[in-house]
């Protein structure tokens, strides 16, 4: 398939393997403990599980699965609020796919549709806001959530719900923002990365300014990466290749995609609509500064937690739970006391156990239930 | 048709057991149906022990129930789908398929011209797969109690002596053969779902099997397993495989058959071939030695042309199924938890 299959090419994917050993050959006698570089993006996750790329990889070098799932960091008394709002009876209740199975303190939205709730699955926000003027009687909400990638798409739906005078549409906003969430992850006193790939497509909206304080600051190197199997191979060499030569900036490896300076109409969209929460709760890293976005008052009409009626409670993780610590590479998914027993993808008490792009999930799914393997 | 028949929708009256239920089992069902053993309108379907023992020494018995949204969809309908469906799970076991129920549940105002097309269908298919249709029955409910059409089929079959396929019965060194493109059907779902307005159409492979079962079989070769992955695709049936028989499975995504279109769709949805419904492929493992001659049958025969060798059975990792990616890692190939979701991003 053109355009794809030329990403996942099995004989530039040996060529850049052989390259990686190469660096990583050079670095291991400088080294006192294997080289941890993060993959942020759940996107990233999936692509490294799907094509096996772990297995690749030399010793010396580790991938921590971080944070970068919309779906997985989502606190549980959000997924409360999604399923009170499905449940009123005027409401249609619309969300991306993957985020019908994440776990509520009651229920999720899956059982919430069996129960009788009107919960239906989109690709786009603009499906939800065609739901709305079809059913004029009804309130139609939509689920809002993910890092900027998917904020100019929500955002122009409310402005075009504007636009047509459209009134039984509104967004239960939770959108989050990716530097504060790295930052927190950086701000860990025993904190052991060394590197990291960074989200193509959030860096194709927000471009690559935000990320700059990661290399400046942390002293840390980052590339932008894209989502094929080789955009991972080579933003990996491209990681490695900075350890050699001692160098620590923001690379753009994703440059068929990502401008440097972002897209400024997304940009204006996101702006127009959206401002910073003065804190918002992700799973398994609790509060976090400035790390999501509520909608501008002019919007007021189409935000569903100012039109309804929320019991917006905070529902505190299970104490077992070590997703915290294992988002910020301190221990390994089979690590925590939990993973595989207590907590698997039939029944997760984790965030990262929650989707299939969470890092728990990934490894349990992919039979990784021990450190043997 | 009948003359009496000239309603344009099903109404209660077509389930409440007098007149009007008589009216549309004749001039639907008996008419098309048409055989002996249905039309005698007994409440049962009779057969003679002597003919069926023709045909080997076991009865095989299976039913499934048809659910599908849309009714209609490229290359398929339900009606076709619950004939091939009972059929193809009766042939996995090697058994001859003969006669099969059709029990349906219909919603009150459903057009009676989509009925007839679906029975006809019905018919169509069962004639091709050598089949009969030989009882039924029908039941009108109030709308929202089914959601447009549900049938059930039960079908029987017989299991010619000496063939043993079992899932159990993968052995190390062993080959896995499919009969073609994997993920057809479920991707024709979603296409005709409508949802995603795509340019090009994906059809069914919708199709019995049994004549090329029987095609297989004839080679003289022991099929070891055999089964076809509808729900849960070819991932789960290999896994089950791996399971039943205490062995690991290596598939080899570069030789897997999946369509450009079918690619498409999974790539624009975040959805994985080896997890998508088929209708019309079977999944067999033969001893090496029986590989070539049993490929050979099934290419020579219309619904294996496309068949290909996909993996091998080894002694480890037992119970799970490892994928050689085409990229060149390797990594566990495990069952759905539940269905399976578009992502995000």
């Amino acid at each position: 398939m053109k355009f794809v299959d030329e990403f996942r090419d099995n004989q530039k994917a040996q060529y850049l393997q052989r390259a990686i050993h190469e660096l990583a050959a050079q670095l291991e006698p400088t080294l006192s403990r294997p080289l941890q570089i993060m993959e942020f993006c759940g996107g990233h996750t999936h692509t490294i599980f799907r094509y096996g790329i772990e297995q690749m990889l030399p010793k010396s070098i580790e991938m921590v699965h971080g944070p970068g799932c919309p779906v997985c960091v989502l606190p549980m008394g959000r997924v409360d609020d999604c399923v009170t709002l499905a449940e009123r009876p005027e409401v249609i209740f619309t969300t991306f796919g993957d985020a019908m199975r994440v776990p509520g303190s009651r229920k999720s939205l899956l059982q919430a549709r069996a129960d009788g709730a009107d919960v239906r699955m989109v690709y786009s926000p603009m499906d939800a806001l065609t739901l709305a003027r079809k059913h004029p009687e009804r309130e139609v909400v939509f689920f809002a959530l993910g890092f900027e990638t998917t904020m100019p798409s929500t955002a122009l739906t409310v402005l075009q719900a504007e636009r047509e005078g459209i009134k039984n549409f509104s967004l239960f906003c939770n959108h989050i923002t990716t530097a504060p969430t790295i930052k927190a992850v950086l701000d860990e006193p025993d904190l052991m990365l060394d590197g990291f790939l960074a989200p193509g497509h959030v860096a194709m909206v927000i471009g690559l300014q935000p990320f700059e304080f990661i290399a400046r600051d942390y002293h840390k190197p980052l590339v932008i990466t894209g989502f094929e199997p080789l955009d991972i191979l080579q933003s990996l060499w491209m990681v490695l290749k900075q350890f050699t030569e001692n160098r620590c900036v923001v690379e753009n490896q994703y440059a068929r995609v990502v401008q440097p300076t972002g897209n400024q109409a997304g940009l204006q969209a996101i702006h127009n609509v959206f401002e910073t929460r003065e804190f918002f709760e992700l799973r398994g890293l609790g509060s976090i500064d400035h790390s999501g976005v509520s909608m501008r008052a002019n919007y007021t009409p189409y935000d569903a937690e100012r039109k309804f009626a929320m019991p917006n409670l905070t529902v505190t993780d299970p104490k077992d739970c070590q997703c915290g610590a294992v988002i910020k590479g301190l221990i390994k998914p089979w690590e925590c006391q939990i993973f595989g027993k207590k907590c698997n993808p039939e029944n997760p008490m984790g965030a990262l156990m929650v989707s299939s792009e969470g890092a728990c999930a990934a490894y349990y799914n992919h039979g990784y239930t021990g450190k043997a393997a | 048709m009948s003359d009496k028949f000239t309603g344009k929708t099903i109404t209660l009256a077509h389930g409440a057991g007098g007149k009007a239920m008589r009216d549309l089992i004749d001039a639907i069902f008996v008419q098309t149906f048409d055989n002996p053993e249905l039309s005698s309108l007994e409440d049962q379907a009779r057969f003679e022990l002597a003919d069926l023992a023709q045909y080997g020494n076991r009865l095989a018995m299976t039913t499934d129930s048809y659910v599908v949204d849309p009714l209609f969809f490229a290359g398929g309908d339900i009606g076709k789908l619950a004939v091939t469906g009972t059929v193809n799970d009766l042939a996995m076991s090697g058994a001859v398929p003969l006669y099969l129920t059709c029990g349906m549940m219909i919603e009150e105002g459903f057009p009676i011209d989509d009925l007839r097309r679906i029975v006809q269908s019905m018919k169509a298919t069962a004639d091709a797969a050598g089949v009969k249709i030989v009882t039924g029955d029908t039941k009108v409910v109030h709308k929202g109690a089914v959601d447009k059409l549900f049938i059930n089929t039960a079908g029987v079959g017989i299991i010619p002596q000496g063939i043993e396929i079992n899932s159990h019965r993968a052995q190390i060194g062993d080959v896995v053969i499919i009969n073609g493109f994997v993920g057809d059907h479920g991707a024709a779902i979603v296409d005709a779902r409508g949802e995603l307005a795509l340019e090009s159409t994906v059809e069914t492979d919708c199709q019995a099997l049994n004549g090329l079962v029987q095609a297989m079989l004839a080679t003289g070769a022991d099929i070891h397993c055999l089964r076809d992955a509808t729900r849960g695709g070819v991932a789960t049936v290999l896994n089950e495989f791996a399971q039943s028989s205490g062995v690991g499975i290596r598939l080899k995504q570069a030789a897997l058959p999946v369509r450009e279109e079918v690619r498409g769709i999974c790539e624009l949805l975040g959805l994985d071939p080896l997890y998508l419904a088929n209708e019309g492929k079977l999944i067999a493992i033969v001893a090496k030695s029986d590989a070539e001659r049993v490929l050979a049958a099934m290419q020579a025969y219309s619904a294996g042309k496309d068949s290909v060798i996909i993996g091998e059975v080894l002694a480890q990792p037992v119970g799970k199924v490892l994928l050689q990616t085409g990229f060149g890692g390797e990594r566990l190939l495990d069952m759905l938890v539940g269905e399976q979701l578009p992502r995000i991003c």
